[in-house]
């Protein structure tokens, strides 16, 4: 049988995707869902008491600046379900922090709506979402 | 290891007991998330600073779990009340088992 540019294409792509993915990336792999599980420990989870300061069109995906702030947290999960790697940050407050607020720069991989959960010390769970559009993905995320 | 790790943290030198401060931190880090691909198809080894921490004489300001969405060359900004003069330490901890810490101090007018 001749061997045509069709098959020599397909056998490329197996081996390129072979080598691109080691299965070393995907056996920490965490979804969304596993994370905030995680976080929210099966407490009740409300709207409101919580804020996600993001812009709304990230021109930049590899340096997207975010802000979550929620008065009297134990601790902020943020979380971009459309990253490869869905969690982004967990912090944790103690004793002399000043307020529950948190400041940083995270990657965005695509256009997609980003969480921001608070657990508070009565177990309940407040949650946010905003949706960002990104202009160049943080492919890599 | 990450190589040229440097921290960098701003903090005022003096403040009033009790008075609610902003500290920003950042470090230098690429943060290498482990998803990008190399022109030779093999992929660029995941190397992340994967925890940092605040604490003023071992009381706790802040604890971060950092994962790979978090962007090269960390930054983070928050507050502290200062309860007396003394020293805040950071402490970044790197997934390859290195921690790099810094520390400010702070006096009380």
């Amino acid at each position: 049988m001749a061997v045509t540019r069709r098959d020599t294409l397909k056998s490329g792509s197996a081996a390129l995707l072979a080598l691109g993915f080691p299965s070393s990336l995907q056996a920490e792999e965490v979804t969304a869902e596993q994370a905030i599980a995680a976080f929210v420990k099966g407490g009740e989870i409300l709207q409101g008491g919580i804020t996600l300061d993001l812009e709304d069109t990230a021109e930049d995906g590899f340096r997207v600046p975010v802000s979550v702030t929620a008065e009297g947290a134990e601790a902020i999960l943020i979380v971009a379900p459309a990253n490869p790697v869905p969690p982004i940050a967990l912090v944790a407050f103690g004793a002399l922090a000043a307020d529950q607020q948190l400041s940083t720069r995270m990657r965005l991989a695509r256009t997609q709506q980003v969480l921001a959960l608070a657990r508070m010390p009565d177990g309940t769970v407040r949650q946010v979402s905003k949706h960002v559009d990104v202009v160049v993905g943080g492919c890599g995320a | 290891m990450a190589t040229g790790v440097k921290s960098r943290v701003k903090l005022p030198k003096t403040a009033r007991a009790g008075e609610v401060i902003t500290i920003k931190t950042l470090i230098t880090h690429r943060m290498e998330s482990g998803q990008r691909i190399n022109d030779d198809g093999t992929a660029i080894p995941r190397s992340i600073i994967h925890r940092f921490t605040c604490d003023f004489e071992g009381a706790q300001v802040v604890d971060v779990t950092l994962h790979p969405g978090v962007a090269t060359n960390p930054f983070f900004e928050f507050r502290a009340r200062v309860p007396r003069a003394g020293v805040f330490n950071f402490t970044w901890y790197d997934e390859d088992g290195a921690v790099y810490t810094d520390s400010k101090m702070i006096s009380v007018t």
